[in-house]
């Protein structure tokens, strides 16, 4: 009880200006931030080799044995050889009773023999094998598709975006912000040689649609502070962004962690329970995005939103005159 | 008591909130009773288990596949899975290119060569011919227009060794029995197909409802190298009324055709080996009589074609049957097993999910988190409905990208109710009481809680036009759970809370309403909050918010300067 009213009374504290972090004033060491995460995200996986892709993209064979009674990867890797020699096969527990074997892209015929061999080395019936194949292009398909519903999306958005705020300057922050919050949820993958699913890409692309609602909300605030604030205010275009993050903060955190804490449950189950697969890789890009696009909203968005905004000649005389005010 | 306006509007919300619901569910109800639908939405593949093939077709480059060609090649797919003898098998073209066919269970080897095939089109000659009718052929008597009825040696051996193909001494005793018996739907069994092209073959023509004993091949399909639909021009050169099918062939197949013509002209019209079949997967799909010796390859067949069934004669003549050739991508098996457990999994992560949502609401919130979990109740309610609609109306499934995008959906719906109680909060801190708060707040919240959710359904609507496979299942989930949170945050979490900012208890501001204003800061203003508020009501909200602005400013200043000067400052 007592860390809900902290954290209610850190609302109020900032709602008043009584306490304020500063999120615009301190925006360069923000900037830093941002740059060197991105370099990160960029450069570790460039110095890995490159992303791990999955087999949707790769093409290949995969067979998945559920509930076997012990789950041992040298039979299965046995089995497969004795099948198809030239076969490399990749085999992984998931889950602790399923076994997930990968392997380059075997004929039909093959297929079905390796099927029958797991199903009879892990004595279970020949129903309890999953084969499957993707070829090589299925996942550029998605890919594709994937990239250009990305850019119509940034394209609406940005229009959306400036037309309701009636500036162009909050699209640019808000879209820089979500290449942002997509390098480094990329970058995640590519640090940690996590594979590269079309699952995983379903998660990337709501991260778009996550990451611009955050910046949506808080934006939403800004403009109302500022455009009320107007030439009456004593507050100078930059500190009346800062009140308006400061003031959407305790909503920040409590949306992101309400939208997060769902994800976390799917990420525990697909990871710890059904092992790799569809769960698992939504969730983990999402897991990301969301904390990164919480973040980028208030340390990103909103500095560079004052930063373009700055320049103008109307916002430069007012904050001038402030400044003189003060002294 | 007087009911005040806020309480009668949301009795109202609440009012079109059930209306809704019950039609929804009467809708659903209905189709259950007079229609196919069912109250649990349908199950993709990877919940269920089964196979899915994605068919891609094989495209020299430059070349593309029209939407009217990929109808097209699902249709004859879905005819052949059906024929197959598969049932609830779904056949749908996917991203404007690929033709997914999903098959509960797993297919057998020839189920899956039947549908991975492109099929198989000859000519054959026809050398007998009758009505399907059970009766006309059993019977002793020949059904009216054919008159050389081959004789049946009642012997298994052929009367001599047959000199063409459109001799009856191919008609063996036996395969005049086996023709007497002949049923035509066993003309769907995928071995006809492969039936060997050096013998004679019983076949059906669903068009003209005729049973047929052919010859062997004479001509294969893939001579054939164009065939359009056209209307006929009379001798005179005029354009008739007439549609018929003009065929080329390459020339090898002219020269075959030129025999076989040559031969069957010479049969008189009324017998039915002048004719000349064309058989498509084992089906006669048109059995012309020839009118003369086609010697440049390029057949005329007329007699009563549609514009319609001529081109379409014309695609299936061409194409071989499929109108493009297919190549199988990807064939994914999911055991029933499997997709089990995937969602079970799926189900559990969503509970799971909830109780931290709600424990995190509850904790944050107090009691006003139990308006966040009986939205989250309404919002499940109204998107459990309205999925097994989609799902009896459109096709729908529900795959796991789908169940996922469910789950991850109790935290973004949740949101809005988050950024809606923190702006009544915000209006407690400038000391308004709960009814001008909830009113206020909501004026505010609704507008960002639109256009935010716009940007959400934005990409949710993209995604879904634009993407393939899981990416739209997952697409379509969130889209409706946007709508649906939208609709929920209008006609319920608002109305609640009007209802409850009127009752004693709330307005009291208990500490454990979670809108205490004590706690949130706020200072009692006595009467200047009468005054303020009516200051308000002729200034409009952005005027209103400039005044709440100032007086959060004002406190910040006054606590300041109460601590620095020990007195209280007068704002100016």
């Amino acid at each position: 009880m007592a860390g809900a009213s902290r954290l209610t009374r850190f609302g109020n504290d900032l709602y008043t200006g009584a306490r304020s972090v500063d999120f615009v004033g301190r925006r360069w060491t923000w900037y830093a931030i941002a740059a060197v995460v991105v370099a990160i995200a960029v450069i570790i996986p460039i110095i890995r080799g490159g992303f791990v892709f999955g087999i949707e993209f790769t093409g290949g064979s995969d067979f998945q044995v559920t509930d076997v009674g012990v789950a041992e990867e040298s039979v299965a890797e046995a089995a497969v050889a004795a099948v198809v020699p030239e076969a490399d096969a990749h085999v992984s527990i998931i889950g602790g009773d399923s076994v997930r074997v990968q392997t380059e892209q075997l004929t039909q015929a093959q297929s079905d023999d390796v099927r029958a061999a797991l199903a009879e080395v892990y004595d279970v019936p020949v129903e309890q094998v999953t084969a499957s194949f993707i070829g090589p292009t299925w996942g550029q398909d998605i890919t594709w598709s994937a990239i250009r519903a990305l850019l119509i999306f940034i394209a609406l958005a940005t229009v959306f975006m400036a037309i309701y705020f009636r500036t162009w300057k909050m699209s640019i922050a808000a879209m820089v912000a979500l290449v942002h919050d997509i390098v480094i949820s990329a970058g995640v993958y590519g640090i940690f040689g996590f594979e590269i699913t079309p699952s995983a890409v379903i998660g990337f692309l709501t991260i778009l649609g996550y990451s611009l609602y955050d910046t949506v909300v808080v934006f939403d605030k800004v403009r109302e502070n500022t455009r009320i604030d107007g030439q009456e205010s004593r507050r100078t275009f930059a500190e009346s962004v800062n009140m308006a993050v400061n003031q959407t903060l305790v909503r920040s955190i409590n949306t992101s962690v309400v939208a997060v804490l769902p994800v976390a449950a799917i990420l525990w189950i697909g990871a710890g329970v059904l092992g790799a697969g569809t769960l698992r890789d939504i969730a983990l890009a999402l897991f990301v995005g969301i904390l990164v696009g919480t973040y980028s909203s208030i340390f990103i968005a909103a500095p560079l939103y004052v930063h373009l905004r700055e320049g103008e000649r109307a916002i430069r005389k007012h904050d001038e005159r402030v400044l003189e005010l003060r002294q | 008591m007087a009911r005040s306006a806020p309480e009668r509007a949301a009795t109202r919300s609440l009012i079109w909130l059930a209306v809704i619901t019950a039609a929804l569910f009467a809708v659903l109800g209905g189709g259950t009773i007079w229609s196919t639908a069912t109250w649990a939405p349908k199950l993709a593949l990877d919940l269920q288990g089964g196979t899915q093939i994605i068919l891609a077709p094989q495209l020299a480059s430059g070349q593309t596949v029209t939407q009217e060609q990929l109808d097209q090649a699902v249709s004859i797919i879905r005819d052949r899975v059906d024929a197959a003898g598969v049932a609830e098998a779904e056949v749908t073209s996917q991203g404007g290119a690929n033709v997914v066919v999903s098959i509960p269970g797993v297919p057998d080897e020839e189920t899956l060569q039947r549908i991975q095939s492109s099929a198989k089109l000859d000519f054959r000659p026809v050398i007998f011919t009758a009505a399907i009718t059970d009766s006309s052929i059993t019977d002793e008597t020949p059904a009216p227009g054919e008159t050389p009825t081959p004789e049946p040696t009642y012997s298994d051996e052929r009367t001599a060794e047959p000199t063409d193909p459109s001799d009856p001494a191919w008609v063996t005793e036996a395969l005049y029995q086996e023709y007497l018996e002949f049923d035509c739907s066993t003309l769907n069994d995928p071995d006809i197909v492969t039936a060997p092209a050096d013998e004679p073959f019983i076949s059906c023509s669903p068009r003209t409802g005729e049973k047929f004993i052919l010859g062997p091949v004479e001509v294969s399909g893939e001579s054939i190298t164009d065939a359009t639909a056209g209307l006929v021009t009379d001798s005179q050169g005029r354009q008739t009324n007439e549609w018929a099918v003009y065929l080329t062939f390459d020339p090898e197949g002219t020269e075959e055709f030129t025999a076989v013509t040559t031969r069957l002209f010479g049969f008189p019209q009324t017998d039915p080996r002048n004719r000349f079949a064309a058989v498509l997967d084992g089906w006669v799909i048109m059995a012309p009589t020839v009118e003369g010796v086609i010697t440049d390859g390029k057949p005329r067949i007329s007699g009563g074609f549609t514009q319609e069934s001529a081109q379409t004669l014309a695609d299936q003549l061409k194409f071989g049957a499929l109108p493009i050739g297919f190549q199988v991508q990807s064939n994914e098996t999911i055991s029933a097993t499997l997709g089990t457990n995937q969602l079970n999994a799926g189900i559990i992560a969503g509970l799971i999910g909830l109780v931290l949502v709600v424990a995190y609401s509850l904790f944050q919130y107090r009691l006003l988190g139990l308006v966040t979990i009986a939205s989250l109740v309404v919002a499940a309610i109204l998107t459990y409905v309205l999925i097994a609609i989609f799902s009896w109306r459109q096709g729908y499934r529900l795959s796991l990208a789908g169940v996922a995008g469910l789950i991850v959906a109790i935290g973004f719906t949740a949101d809005s109710f988050i950024v809606y109680f923190e702006r009544v909060r915000d209006e407690l801190r400038d000391g308004k009481p709960l009814t001008t708060a909830v009113e206020n707040g909501w004026k505010r919240a609704f507008r960002t809680v639109l256009s935010a959710k716009f940007i959400n359904l934005l990409s949710a609507v993209v995604l879904f036009v634009l993407a393939v496979g899981n990416v739209r299942g997952f697409a379509f989930t969130l889209g409706l759970t946007v709508i649906v949170d939208v609709l929920v945050v209008l006609l319920f979490t608002h109305p609640m809370l009007q209802l409850m900012a009127a009752s004693r208890f709330w307005s009291s501001g208990h500490p454990a309403t979670g809108l205490d204003p004590q706690a949130l800061g706020a200072v009692y203003r006595g009467r200047a909050e009468f005054r303020f508020s009516a200051e308000k009501r002729r200034a409009g909200a952005s005027r209103e918010a400039a005044k709440r602005q100032t007086i959060a400013e004002r406190r910040a200043a006054e606590r300041s300067r109460a601590q620095h000067d020990g007195e209280q400052g007068e704002e100016s």
